[in-house]
Parts: structure tokens; C-alpha cells; sequence
């Protein structure tokens, strides 16, 4: 379970308040407004936006200070590539932080590779691939990392729709093979129907706790009717 | 990570580095500045040669730094209202001074101006009196031919920030040039100068080559030639601590004011295009033309005579040129390892922690001239090991900690690009440390690690300072050696080994700045 206790933000002109849990192996959309806080939800529970009151819990115990020690991988809206490092060397990363990769991780990397569909691009660099590509060598390194927990901040808002659609349906895919806890912002409720369980509604200086997506859509809350404009 | 500003996210990369390079620095500046302290010998007070050197420092700076601004005015107007072929070759070559070797650049306009210089000949045809280079005009003249490059380009940034809008504006209004200069260009100007002013009294305060080659005598010795003169004709190393401290004390107060007063930036970025105007006339057009022409030969005349006057000594330079040239280029890498090993820990704690801590250092830099933290290094190490020993590497950590400020410039905003983009990531991949810098900031840092090598080699190959107070006999660097080529009148070897110096000075800035450039990912 993952659990914000009590967890506040205060950025001066900005609030933010969460209290609730994921349960293991769900599948959350993120949905709210621009500006409400979406990202910044995402940001305190990978560790990047210290917390200003509570604390982030994992299977009941406080989550480490340190981005990299927390049971997450994170999928980011763009720069999820070092675009000086090939993409084996980018992939490699979620094996060894310093890149001192062995035979056998090299293994690793090629078959994380082949399962996103991405065999034998392993020695191009970022520049010389499409969007789209792009997003698969940062689900090899996420499938790599092998964390319990799955971030992805508005991870395909560039893709094209068909593309966009692909994409969903590996990342969906991928979460389940690795039994991960997945929370994905999204400005489109599409997506949320399509790949979520449930849905955290953050507006007004609250995310709110999570709530199965089907009762979301069929009775939305006053701020959501506002949001999708229905 | 969006809403920019919003999150503070902890940098996962240790302060010790940044802390101890910016302390190193902090010690070099007081720490020698105590020694010098407990050393100067206040008793005698200062006698009238001291008072004529306080004078002179401040007369001239302040001449200077007038000449320059009031000379940059027209030329940046031309600038920036003309486009022309070879508009932005000049603006380029407005930046070339800030890395031509002092000593060398004084040979190309004692070439131009001196006895028997090119002018002195042109009007000798006409019956006139040879006009002399050395003393006081010859100090400001070298000085307006350092800084008129400087205040052009500090100007020209002025006037191209009003927007082109305001002048079509201006036209649609039928305002002439008159009321564009009132309503536009003053006010600008009445911002912009100030600034570039002080920028360049302040370097013009702490100048020391131009002072020893062109100046000396009781009309022409600046406070830093003073104390170079105290330590090496009197031996008199209470004296020269004394003049320290007075030099000290100007340079602080300088940039005390300069705190105070908004500085300009020359970052040499988007001065590549002129404004459309509407108010041109056969005037304006005139005046232009003959302003650019005066402006461009009066900076690449002495460089031409240097290359041309060099050419024929190449062949024949004595071997202890070359020996020369090894200790400089020894000492300039030396250098700019070591401007890279300060600014690189204090960029990333400047990063972590706010820019202040870069002006800070900049101005303590600009503060403490290179003579009084020789002075102080002298007088700390005199007792232990004789100074001759360790001129070069002082004189590398000297033009380092000088150069400082500039690398700091260039590595601080390209840093915090870098943590802005790819920090987070690297972040959530536990890239800390060691491994951040050798797989994130290394890689991604090439251009301005390139630019910030190639300026303090550069800096440092042309340096004549602290070396001429530390090195003996057999341990010069070339433009010290040059320097005592020129006091002998061998001024064909000067010359020679001027133009080597030049090209040495021009490749170290060249190959570092390429090298960064060179197959960098973008």
C-alpha cells in the first residue's frame, strides 16, 4: 500500500494536500486542472518536493530521502533521455547509477530492449529516434529498474493519437508483467478510461482520495463536470 | 516537473568541493592581504612619489574609462543602425581584446604611435616633431585601445535592447533623430554608461603591464608599478606592503560602488544584427562610415604591425624564446586546469545555493589585484624557499583565481540549464556525486567547459604580472621575456616573439573553445 499521511506542500502562493492510499498493483490516473497541483503530487511522492508536513509511506514505512532509494521508477513529460549517452548506455542506467555495465547487464539491456520492440537500436543515440522511440527506451529502463512503484507525468502528451493509444496499452502491459503500482497524470480522460483503475481528482489545494474510475465517469464530482466540461 | 520556480528540489551532489574551492580563493585574496598587512610599514607614511602614484592611478583610470566611453558612443550608434558586409567581424574582433596578451598589443601601438612609429613618419614628411608612446598618454592610449572594444560592445548590447517596435513607432510618430535620441537613445545611455564606466576604471585601476611598459617615471607610475618597483629596485618589502594596502584599498572601494550601481552583461550573444531606422540621412550616413573606418584601423593597425614587423624574426629567435614559450604554455594549461578545478565545484554549489556567491567572488577578484596577492605570496614564502622557485605555479594560480569570475560566468547558467532538465532524472536514477559528474555534467558542460579552458589559457599565456615580480633570470614566461626584449631595444626579436606570443595566445583559446564545440550532442 501507498500511503500519504497527512502529506502538505506549501509553496507560499501554492497548497497542496493529500491524504489517502493506493492499494498494491492498481492503476491510478491523475486527472485535475492545469495548475492544480498534478505534477507536483507526483513530485512529493518520488521524493523531488520535500514536504512542508507529514510523510510518504511504502508497505508501512516512511519512504527514504533520497529520489533514488524509493521503490520508484518515473517516467518524466520529456528529458527522460540523456541525449549524450546511446540509448543501451540510457537503458543501462536503471541497472548501475554509474554505467559500469557487465556482460551479463548488457544481456539485460538488449532482451528490456527486444521487449519493448526496440532490438538492435541499442547504439543509436536519442537524437536519431521518433518520438515514439523515444518513450519505449524509457519503459525498457522503467521494466529494467524493476521498482514497485510506477510514476508517469504526462509521459505520451506528444504523441500522435494512434501512437498515444500504442503507447497506453505497453505501458499497461508492463506494469501488470511487473505487478507495479502505477500513477500516471493525465490531462486526457481517455486515458483514464482506457488503462486506469481508479482516478485521484486533484483540484482546489487537495488531491483527493482514489475512486474506481467507472463510478468517476458515470456520477463526477462538481469539480470534474467543470474540468471536462460536461 | 512543471510550474517552474515551484519546486526546490535538494541537489544530490556534496557542497565540500564548492565550499573548500571558494574558500581557497577567499584565503589566496585576505590571506595574503593579512601578510602584507603585518609587513607594511606605516611609519614613515607616504612620501610624495607615493601620493604622485595614488594620483596618477585614479587620474588615469578615470581618463581612461572617459575616453573609452565617450569614444564607444558613435561606434555602437553605427553599429547598431548599420548592416554591413563585415558588420559582424567587427563586432567579433571587439571581443579579441579581452584575450590579447597586453605586452604584445603595447608593441603594435608603440609601432603606430612611438618615435618612429607609422605616424610619426607620415607627418615627419610634413616637417612635424616625431610624436613619442611612452608616459602618461602613452598609458591611456593603450588603455583606450584595450577598453573601446569593451565599452562598444557593453553599449551596443544598450542600444539593441530597445525594442525595434519603439523605433517604428518613432517613425510613424515622424519623429526625427533629434526626438529619437531624446526619447530613446539618452535614457538608454544614461543606463547603460554608468556601468560600463566603472567596469572599465576598475580594470584600468588594477592595470599593471601597460603601466610598466609605457609608464614609470613620477608622472607615469601607477600604484601597482610602485610596488613592483619597491620589491625590485629597492628591495623594500614594508613599502611595497604599504602600497598593497592603498592598492587594496582602492580596488575595494571601486567595486563597493559597483556593487551599488546595476552592472552590465557582455555575454556577446545577439549582437549579430542592426535596427531598421527611418531617420537616416547623407549625415548620419557620413558620420557612420568615418566612425567605423577610425574605429576599425585604430584596432587593427597595431596588430597588423606587430604581425608584419614579427614575420621577419621568426626564423632567427634565439633559443631562450622558445624555452620561454614552453614555461608559458606549461603555465596556462597549468591554469586552466586549475580555473576548472576552482569553477566547476563553486558553479555547482552557486547552483544549490543562489548567485550571489558568484558576484561576490567576482568582485573580491576584481578587487585584489594580482600584484597585491603577489605581494602577500611573496612575503609568506620569502622566509621558507626562495620565490624564483615557485613562479610558475604561483603565477598559474594567480591568473586562475583572475579568470575565475569569467569561467563562473560561463559554467553557472549552462549548469543550472542542465540540473533543470536532466536533474530530476538524474535524481531518480541515483546519480550522485562523482557519477553525476562524469555522466551528466561533464558531457552536457562541453561548450562552456571548452570556452572557460580556452579563456584562462589564453589569459594566462598572455599574463604579465605577478611572473615579473617572482621569476629570476633564466625562469621568464614570453610575454616577460618579450617585455625584456623590448627594455633592451632588440625590438625586431620583440617583435618576433611578440607574434609568437600572439598566435600561441589566439590557438590555446581557439583549440580549447573548438574542442568543446567539436561532436557535442545537443
Amino acid at each position: 500500500m501507498l500511503t500519504l499521511e497527512d502529506a502538505w506542500v506549501d509553496l507560499g502562493d501554492f497548497t497542496l494536500a493529500a491524504d489517502f492510499s493506493v492499494s498494491e498493483g492498481r492503476r491510478v490516473a491523475v486527472l485535475g486542472p492545469s495548475g492544480a497541483g498534478k505534477s507536483t503530487l507526483l513530485a512529493m511522492i518520488a521524493g523531488f518536493q520535500p514536504l512542508s508536513r507529514g510523510r510518504v509511506m511504502w508497505r508501512g514505512s516512511p519512504m527514504a530521502d533520497d529520489p533514488a532509494a524509493r521503490p520508484i521508477s518515473m517516467v518524466f513529460q520529456d528529458n527522460n533521455l540523456f541525449p549524450h549517452l546511446s540509448v543501451t548506455q540510457n537503458v543501462g542506467l536503471g541497472l548501475r547509477p554509474d554505467l559500469r555495465l557487465m556482460r551479463e547487464d548488457h544481456k539485460r539491456v538488449e532482451a528490456a530492449l527486444g521487449r519493448v520492440g526496440l532490438a538492435g537500436k541499442g547504439a543509436r543515440k536519442p537524437a536519431q529516434l521518433s518520438g515514439g522511440q523515444i518513450a519505449r527506451v524509457a519503459l525498457a529502463r522503467v521494466l529494467l529498474r524493476d521498482r514497485s512503484i510506477l510514476l508517469l507525468d504526462e509521459p505520451f502528451d506528444a504523441l500522435g493519437p494512434a501512437l498515444r493509444v500504442e503507447m497506453l496499452d505497453l505501458v499497461a502491459e508492463l506494469a501488470t508483467e511487473t505487478q507495479a503500482t502505477m500513477l500516471m497524470v493525465s490531462h486526457n480522460p481517455e486515458d483514464a478510461r482506457r488503462i486506469a483503475d481508479e482516478v485521484i481528482l486533484v483540484e482546489g489545494g487537495r488531491a483527493h482520495a482514489p475512486v474506481p474510475t467507472a463510478q468517476m465517469f458515470d456520477d463526477p464530482p462538481a469539480a470534474l463536470r467543470d474540468y471536462l466540461g460536461v | 516537473m512543471r510550474g517552474a520556480g515551484r519546486i526546490t528540489r535538494p541537489i544530490w551532489v556534496s557542497h565540500w568541493p564548492g565550499l573548500l574551492a571558494a574558500g581557497l580563493l577567499v584565503v589566496l585574496v585576505f590571506g595574503t592581504l593579512v601578510a602584507v598587512a603585518l609587513r607594511a610599514e606605516g611609519g614613515r607614511g607616504l612620501g610624495p612619489s607615493d601620493w604622485a602614484a595614488i594620483r596618477f592611478t585614479l587620474w588615469q583610470a578615470t581618463l581612461s574609462a572617459g575616453i573609452s566611453v565617450v569614444l564607444a558612443i558613435p561606434v555602437a550608434r553605427a553599429l547598431a543602425r548599420r548592416s554591413f558586409p563585415g558588420r559582424m567581424a567587427l563586432v567579433t574582433l571587439l571581443g579579441a581584446p579581452f584575450i590579447l596578451p597586453v605586452i604584445v598589443a603595447v608593441l603594435g601601438l608603440i609601432a603606430v604611435f612611438g618615435r618612429s612609429g607609422v605616424i610619426s613618419k607620415a607627418i615627419g614628411v610634413f616637417g612635424f616633431e616625431p610624436i613619442s608612446v611612452y608616459g602618461y598618454h602613452g598609458v591611456i592610449l593603450a588603455h583606450v585601445f584595450f577598453n573601446l572594444p569593451l565599452a562598444t560592445r557593453l553599449i551596443l548590447q544598450g542600444w539593441l535592447s530597445i525594442p525595434a517596435e519603439r523605433f517604428r513607432l518613432a517613425a510613424s510618430l515622424g519623429m526625427g533623430s533629434r526626438d529619437i535620441a531624446r526619447t530613446l537613445e539618452r535614457p538608454m545611455l544614461r543606463e547603460v554608461i554608468p556601468g560600463a564606466f566603472l567596469v572599465i576604471f576598475l580594470i584600468c585601476l588594477t592595470s599593471f603591464a601597460v603601466a610598466l611598459a609605457l609608464g614609470g617615471g613620477p608622472r607615469a607610475t601607477t600604484v601597482e608599478l610602485a610596488i613592483y618597483e619597491a620589491f625590485k629596485f629597492d628591495f623594500d618589502l614594508g613599502r611595497a606592503a604599504l602600497l598593497a594596502l592603498i592598492q587594496f584599498a582602492m580596488g575595494a572601494s571601486a567595486a563597493l560602488i559597483a556593487f551599488r550601481v546595476t552592472m552590465p552583461g557582455d555575454m556577446g550573444t545577439g549582437l549579430d544584427r542592426a535596427v531598421q531606422r527611418w531617420d537616416d540621412g547623407l549625415v548620419q550616413r557620413v558620420l557612420d562610415v568615418v566612425v567605423v573606418t577610425f574605429a576599425s584601423l585604430f584596432l587593427l593597425l597595431p596588430l597588423t604591425m606587430v604581425v608584419l614587423a614579427g614575420v621577419p624574426g621568426l626564423t632567427t629567435l634565439p633559443a631562450s624564446i622558445f624555452q620561454a614559450a614552453g614555461r608559458s604554455l606549461a603555465v596556462a594549461l597549468g591554469s586552466a586546469v586549475l580555473t576548472l578545478a576552482l569553477a566547476l565545484p563553486i558553479a555547482a554549489l552557486v547552483v544549490q545555493r543562489g548567485a550571489r556567491l558568484v558576484e561576490g567572488l567576482g568582485y573580491l577578484t576584481i578587487a585584489a589585484s594580482p600584484l597585491v596577492v603577489g605581494t602577500g605570496l611573496f612575503l609568506i614564502l620569502f622566509p621558507f624557499i626562495k620565490p624564483s622557485d615557485l613562479a610558475l605555479p604561483v603565477t598559474a594560480l594567480v591568473n586562475a583565481a583572475m579568470s575565475l569570475p569569467f569561467a563562473l560566468r560561463a559554467l553557472v547558467p549552462a549548469l543550472t540549464a542542465v540540473e533543470r532538465d536532466y536533474g530530476a532524472l538524474a535524481d531518480a536514477l541515483g546519480m550522485h556525486g562523482l557519477t553525476r559528474v562524469r555522466l551528466l555534467w561533464l558531457p552536457r558542460l562541453r561548450r562552456p567547459i571548452g570556452f572557460a579552458l580556452g579563456l584562462a589559457a589564453a589569459l594566462s599565456m598572455g599574463d604579465l604580472g605577478v611572473i615579473a615580480m617572482f621569476a629570476d633570470a633564466q625562469g621568464a614566461t614570453l610575454p616577460l621575456q618579450m617585455y625584456r626584449l623590448m627594455t633592451a631595444y632588440r625590438m625586431d626579436d620583440a617583435a618576433a616573439a611578440g607574434l609568437l606570443l600572439l598566435g600561441l595566445s589566439l590557438a590555446l583559446f581557439w583549440i580549447f573553445d573548438r574542442g568543446g564545440r567539436v561532436d557535442a550532442d545537443t
